[in-house]
């Protein structure tokens, strides 16, 4: 028996019955629809969150001191003093696995210009600290080497601090603002990087050189944080482990004594986003998953009900000459075929649903190739096995008692 | 030509219903020629419709020999049985038991689908012939709703035909149309039996059995009589000389 003859007469058997062929296919078709639509909004959140977490520099490492007990107080983090210059000329020693690094010290205030003022904060850094975190210059150039040693008031403006202080959308460059009575030279504007994963304002920032924060505004020797970059995504748990090893030496730790400070990593915050939007996603497939079965009961409904409605014609098929073989064959074609259009269908649909979400309800999509791997597999398999047990039912009929069935 | 088609010898066929055991053909022995037109009359109970699924190979005797064209049925297995079926019998039902919403040429070369040696193009060829041989070329794309009782029951022939099989067995085929209808299937039953097709028709009505040239009788499982039909009657020109009257009744009913 030609494969090409069967499936010709599951062809025709199908298009005999249109409308139900159809109403077979709407549970697949919806079934598969709402796997690739939702799997679509899972990955398509994940992703997002994923590109902004590497916005903020995804081979970024942040070092801070452990609020620690120190004497049996217990401290702020913030205000333990554990991170000196000393650990900063270490660490830049260590190349092999780090970029770069920069310590950084902020203060809180209202800057002022004119009648306009607002509240930020101040940001010492080193000129690093800009390809750290990813931040460009939109405008104007950047502090040197030489601005951090004579502790110069200059700084760098973010977004939100222009439209906040200068209203009329005049020219900030070569402006003054004063922070704290001293005042500050604008030599460089930033670009917009909006809002992160955690809502907060990444343009209501400036910055300026770390020592000028140390010396004029807070007078302290310490920093509240190192950040570094790895040389890439890879070898950021190298580059962490180097860090750890440096600081424990320069911060003179003996092998009993826990580390004072903390090293974490944009990896550890992605993976610790992605778990939560994973589970998500398994949600709302598994959900979608069971439609699907639901899809697939409706087929093997069908396909039953269709062996006894057709009992006549499969005992005639048998009479001019079609084996068992040829009738199981015609009745699991027909059952695959069934939901592999379906299944066709909705992809489809998933694929255009998911488009439709991103337009007019603005949430991030991604249609994967996996998913609408996955879900046509799925629906093959829905054929297969559901379409079986009626198909075998059909093939055992009898051909005198299917002829003369009522 | 005078080659033996149909060869059964002490053939006997029973079932068990619960404890009993009913014989439903009790040693049948005869024999039918290639060109043959025989009847298989007989009331029902009988065992005509036991003998015609034998005789279809739909089923196997309980005991003694049923050759058709020379292979010995009791031998074969369901798939082989299956197999004879598609290449050397050609059915034709009461009901017509044609695919509804299927057209005519689909519904004729379907016998052709379980035979992998044909192609699209002969298939659609040999169906063609078929439907040209019961005069429906016309009607090649017809739906079954969109034909008639008899025009049904043609297409049905040409399904009958289109492998060109060594038997036409039709089982009532006249019993579900009115008394002209009948009269022309029976003249395109003649006009194959003229060909050269072997006719094996299995029916009731004694009115039909006078077209064929014989009538095997049976009663309680067994052959009463096996008659050669001298005077075998033209279906043509019992046709022509129906009374008018008849023509209107079939025409309002």
């Amino acid at each position: 028996m030609k494969i090409t003859n069967l499936l010709l007469i599951a062809w025709r058997a199908i298009l005999r019955n249109k409308m139900r062929t159809f109403l077979t296919m709407l549970g697949i078709i919806i079934g598969v629809g709402a796997v690739i639509s939702m799997i679509a909004i899972g990955e398509g959140s994940k992703q997002s969150i994923q590109s902004q977490i590497s916005a903020m520099g995804s081979n970024m490492i942040m070092i801070r001191p452990n609020s620690n007990v120190q004497g049996g107080v217990r401290l702020d983090n913030t205000s333990v003093e554990s991170l000196t210059e000393t650990d900063v000329i270490a660490l830049q020693k260590k190349t092999a696995f780090i970029k770069a690094i920069s310590p950084s010290v902020a203060a809180k205030g209202q800057v002022v210009n004119g009648a306009n003022n607002w509240s930020t904060s101040v940001q010492g850094i080193y000129p690093e600290f800009l390809s750290i975190q990813s931040w460009s210059l939109k405008e104007g150039t950047l502090f040197t080497e030489q601005d951090v040693k004579t502790a110069s008031k200059v700084c760098l403006i973010g977004q939100t601090v222009i439209t906040n202080l200068f209203p009329d959308g005049e020219d900030v460059l070569g402006k003054s603002i004063r922070f704290k009575n001293i005042p500050f030279k604008i030599i460089g504007i930033l670009n917009k990087k909006g809002v992160n994963t955690f809502g907060q304002d990444q343009d209501d920032v400036i910055l300026t050189p770390v020592t000028t924060v140390q010396k004029r505004i807070l007078a302290t020797t310490y920093y509240q944080s190192i950040f570094a970059s790895a040389i890439d995504e890879a070898s950021t748990e190298k580059a962490v482990a180097d860090i750890q090893e440096t600081l424990r030496g320069t911060h003179k730790l003996t092998n009993a004594e826990d580390d004072d400070f903390t090293v974490r990593t944009q990896t550890e915050l992605m993976t610790m986003l992605s778990s939560t939007t994973n589970i998500l996603t398994i949600l709302l497939t598994v959900i979608a998953g069971i439609s699907l079965l639901v899809g697939g009961i409706g087929i093997m409904n069908i396909m039953y009900v269709s062996v006894t409605e057709r009992t006549k014609e499969i005992g005639l098929r048998m009479a001019i000459g079609a084996r068992g073989s040829d009738i199981l064959m015609q009745f699991l074609i027909e059952a695959i075929l069934i939901s592999i259009t379906g299944g066709l269908i909705g992809v489809a649909l998933g694929v255009s649903s998911s488009a439709l979400v991103t337009v007019f309800l603005k949430w991030p999509t991604l249609v994967t190739q996996s998913s609408v791997i996955l879900s046509f597999l799925v629906c093959f398999f829905t054929g297969v096995f559901f379409g079986y047990y009626p198909a075998l039912k059909a093939s055992r009929l009898d051909p005198i008692e299917a002829l003369h069935y009522e | 030509m005078d080659s033996i088609i149909v060869d059964i010898k002490n053939l006997k066929r029973s079932f068990s219903i619960g404890e009993e055991t009913v014989k439903a053909l009790n040693d049948v022995s005869f024999t039918i020629k290639t060109g043959e037109f025989v009847t298989i009359m007989g009331s029902s109970g009988s065992g005509k419709t036991t003998l015609l699924n034998i005789l279809g190979c739909l089923d196997k005797p309980t005991e003694g020999s049923y050759f058709l064209d020379g292979t010995n049925i009791s031998e074969l297995s369901k798939n082989e049985l299956a197999d004879l079926r598609n290449k050397k019998i050609g059915f034709v039902f009461q009901s017509y038991n044609l695919l509804a919403r299927t057209s005519a040429i689909e519904n004729v070369e379907l016998p052709l689908l379980y035979n992998s040696t044909f192609s699209a193009e002969q298939r659609k060829e040999k169906a063609i012939k078929a439907l040209e041989a019961v005069k429906l070329s016309d009607r090649l794309h017809h739906l079954p709703s969109q034909l008639s009782g008899g025009q049904q029951q043609r297409v049905a022939i040409a399904r009958a035909l289109v492998n060109d099989p060594v038997m036409i067995l039709a089982d009532e085929a006249t019993g579900n149309l009115d008394s002209r209808t009948s009269y022309e299937i029976m003249m395109l039953i003649q006009e194959l039996n003229a060909q050269g097709k072997t006719i094996v028709f299995v029916t009731h009505e004694p009115d039909i059995a006078t077209f064929s040239k014989r009538t095997i009788t049976l009663k309680d499982g067994k052959i009463i009589k096996d008659i050669v039909n001298n005077n075998v009657q033209n279906a043509q020109e019992v046709l022509k000389n129906l009374p008018i009257i008849d023509e209107a009744a079939t025409a309002t009913a």
